[in-house]
């Protein structure tokens, strides 16, 4: 054991190159999450054109889509809140698929935010004061991993279910369609 | 004898129909017409002097109480169907799963879309033309809450009135003459998941309908209304204490283990049974002789068999009850402590054959567990129970008893992934409805043949979301082909012919006198086939997947008339109707990965096709 070590320094040097490396990608870990802001506020949109000049897109930077621990989070919510009964592990059922390009009522997470909290016409359930804010985040964060739309190591990498398709971590971004139809068009 | 004065009921009704289509589409004629009706002994829907319905229409979703789908018409023939064209079309204007049958009074045409629910009302002696539509609005919300597609199985005439059921709970009746309503009642609530999807059953001045949600911890039950009023005179639960199931002193099921009192509570943990399903989502069929009705229940909730130990009564079950006021005389159950989301709510052919040698009562039933079950309807015992699909869960049914026999090797457990599971969540066949050629003795099962893998995993009670409980994927059985459309022979326990299809048969079937059976494909073939030796006689390419239920009815000009709704959707068609990513074998409660090549064979759709010959 002991003259194993000194004549394999080349290995020894890449193994905490690797480490090291590998280390650098990964968040900065936190151990008390910053109370987020209640609700999404002025940078809540739902429609790409604005009267008057344009204005700049706003987006919420939310430390819990930048956080492992909150996505994966999220992805235990997503489960114990029914949220897979209706959009199955993201490819939909009763509720539209979550994890390919097409986003009825916007891709950001402030859009998916109000998207859980408010509910939508067609069938989503305004889960308002049943989750406590940073659980809504953290939902919105893991619903956007669902599409490949999270850093890869901030996904999440397996599931303890049936394994059903590609984990978050490994899925390939789905670049929003900004030209989703509701679904309510369809209606006579 | 006793039903000689339908004749001259029957005859009136068509007088009036007609005259009511005469009058054109004004609206106070067809008032005048209609409250005209007289008010004794209408209740009953047109028969001839045989006690059957006039063949010429087709007054309810199954043709006859009996459920047999059978109609003697005979102009189109094995011989003349090469010459079958399209007559006419209607677009209904709703791009989901069209699964409702048509039904024919006179000379107009009944039809009742999925969500949101409109009832079209179109003049057969001007095809195409919309007499009127009523639009019910339902609320958008219910949608979130409907399990398998927001699709509606069609709608019930009696007593000049449609009756419908919409999917945000109301049952409404509508003046049949001007499309008016005269009363809509509430019976269910979006916000425990509860929903409605299945076509009414008028018996006896009453309109039997039930709710579903089952894969939302929904408690099942069976109303039924004064079709006069809309007032509630009863309902049965299918789980819960006697009081509520409705199970008193006449209460005799055939099996010692179904005599003890309040099993609807005792054969449930605690107080799941408030939450455990038995929903009645199926086909309601009528003996007048016996005056029983019969209808099934669905599966308990959660799928999760772990959580409800017991044998979960009444889910997955048969009963039959007393139309009047609703009390049960015998119960038995299919799947008791079902595992696999095996629904009992199949429809229940009442046929009277001889049986070994002696004319018995009857009741044909194809379940979900794959077996055809043949029983004596006035006793509730199992006769025989052979199987029509591929089986690994089930050892068979044990007459002795009436069990089901499971194999303990493919029960799930939670975290574990249990493979090859047959017949699948779905069944070896879903609700789509069978038919029965008194011709041929021979039943025409519409199935699917497929397998799955189950996981048991965490459910957890949140009014109004899923509780399932379950990751399940499903994919083809033993041959590959995902569907098929068998001749079963009853009697002998045996499948005579067979037609293997590459998708589910989702569709219904109809038999006629010309020894014809229609049925239609989820890639969009309607298909017309020999009775006797299921040669295919004649296909036509429709614009949509096939899920509905085919009728035929005589048109005003006295000629034979075969309609069929296309339009995909319902829970197997759902990858294309709702747009599922198959890239998640889960989605669609595990259906999509069943059926990821369908969007290669068709696309959303919603449109009556009618066919007559040249």
């Amino acid at each position: 054991m002991s003259s194993a070590f000194p004549s394999r320094p080349g290995a020894l040097v890449l193994a905490l190159a690797l480490v090291w490396g590998l280390g650098c990608e990964r968040e900065t870990r936190r151990f008390r999450e910053v109370p987020p802001t209640a609700t999404p506020g002025s940078a809540l949109r739902l429609s790409s054109i604005n009267p008057g000049p344009a204005v700049p897109d706003s987006t919420i930077r939310s430390t819990y889509a930048e956080n492992a621990y909150a996505v994966s989070e999220g992805k235990r919510l997503f489960t114990q809140f029914n949220c897979v009964g209706c959009h199955a592990q993201g490819g939909g059922a009763i509720g539209p698929p979550l994890m390919d390009d097409e986003w009825i009522y916007g891709a950001q997470l402030e859009n998916i935010f109000a998207t859980i909290v408010q509910g939508r016409p067609n069938g989503m359930p305004a889960f308002g004061t049943r989750l406590a804010t940073s659980q809504v985040w953290q939902l919105a964060a893991y619903v956007r991993s669902m599409s490949g739309l999270l850093r890869k190591d901030v996904a999440p990498g397996r599931a303890d279910a049936m394994q059903a398709k590609a984990q978050e971590q490994a899925t390939t971004e789905q670049r929003p369609e900004e030209s989703t139809t509701p679904p309510q068009a369809e209606r006579p | 004898m006793a039903r000689v004065p339908h004749v001259a009921v029957a005859a009136l009704f068509v007088a009036i129909a007609c005259s009511s289509s005469d009058a054109g589409r004004s609206r106070s004629a067809s008032v005048g017409a209609t409250a005209s009706l007289p008010e004794a002994d209408t209740s009953s829907p047109v028969r001839d002097s045989a006690g059957r319905f006039d063949a010429g229409q087709w007054v309810m979703s199954a043709g006859d109480y009996a459920n047999t789908r059978f109609s003697s018409l005979n102009e189109i023939t094995t011989e003349n169907i090469r010459g079958l064209k399209v007559a006419w079309t209607f677009s209904t204007g709703v791009l989901r799963g069209q699964e409702a049958a048509p039904i024919v009074v006179g000379s107009t045409m009944y039809l009742v879309t999925p969500f949101p629910n409109i009832l079209h009302a179109l003049d057969l002696a001007n095809p195409g033309a919309t007499r009127w539509s009523f639009k019910p609005g339902p609320l958008n919300a219910a949608q979130g809450v409907a399990c398998c597609d927001v699709v509606n199985r069609g709608a019930a005439y009696a007593d000049g009135r449609v009756f419908f059921n919409t999917l945000d709970n109301h049952t409404i009746a509508v003046d049949a003459g001007n499309g008016k309503e005269i009363w809509r009642t509430k019976l269910g609530d979006i916000h425990r998941g509860e929903t409605m999807t299945m076509a009414p059953l008028v018996v006896k001045g009453k309109v039997l309908v039930g709710n579903s949600g089952g894969e939302f911890g929904v408690r099942g039950w069976m109303t039924a209304l004064d079709a006069a009023t809309g007032r509630i005179v009863w309902r049965a639960y299918s789980t819960g204490p006697d009081a509520e199931v409705l199970l008193g002193d006449r209460f005799k099921p055939f099996y010692p283990a179904d005599r003890e009192r309040d099993l609807g509570v005792q054969s449930w943990p605690g107080d799941a049974w408030k939450v455990g399903g038995g929903n009645v989502w199926g086909f309601v069929s009528y003996d007048p002789d016996l005056d029983l009705i019969y209808y099934g229940t669905a599966n308990p909730g959660p799928w999760n068999p772990e959580v409800r130990p017991g044998d979960n009564k009444w889910t997955s079950s048969v009963f039959a009850r007393d139309p009047d006021d609703g009390q049960g005389l015998w119960a038995y159950q299919w799947s008791p402590h079902d595992l696999y989301d095996h629904d009992g709510i199949n429809e229940n052919v009442l046929l009277d054959l001889e049986w070994k040698g002696a004319p018995r009562k009857l009741l044909l039933h194809a379940e979900r567990n794959g077996y055809v079950y043949v029983l004596d309807r006035a006793t509730g015992e199992v006769l025989s129970a052979e199987p029509f699909h591929h089986i690994t869960a089930y050892r068979g049914v044990d007459l002795r008893t009436g069990r089901v026999q499971v194999v303990p090797e493919k029960e799930p457990k939670s975290g574990v992934v249990v493979r090859m599971i047959c017949p699948a969540a779905p069944g070896a066949k879903d609700w789509q409805p069978m038919s029965w050629s008194p011709r041929t003795r021979l039943l025409y099962i519409p199935h699917q043949n497929l397998c799955m893998d189950f996981e048991a995993a965490e459910a957890n009670y949140i009014a109004g979301t899923p509780y399932v409980g379950a990751n399940v994927k499903y994919y083809a059985g033993p041959g590959g082909h995902r569907g098929e459309l068998s001749a079963w022979d009853p009697l002998a326990a045996r499948e005579v012919w067979t037609i293997k299809e590459r998708f589910p048969v989702w569709s219904g079937t109809l038999a006629t006198g010309g020894d014809v059976v229609f049925y239609g494909t989820m890639d969009g073939y309607f298909k017309a086939v020999h009775a006797r030796t299921g040669a295919e006689l004649w296909r036509f390419k429709t614009g949509s997947g096939i899920i509905g239920q085919p009728i035929t009815y005589r048109g005003p000009d006295g000629k034979q008339y075969v309609a069929i709704l296309a339009g995909v959707g319902g829970w197997s068609g759902a990858i294309v109707a709702a747009g599922l990513d198959p890239r998640d074998s889960t989605a669609g409660t595990g259906f999509a990965n069943a059926m990821r090549d369908l969007p290669q064979y068709t696309t959303k759709g919603g449109t009556l096709y009618v066919f007559g010959l040249p």
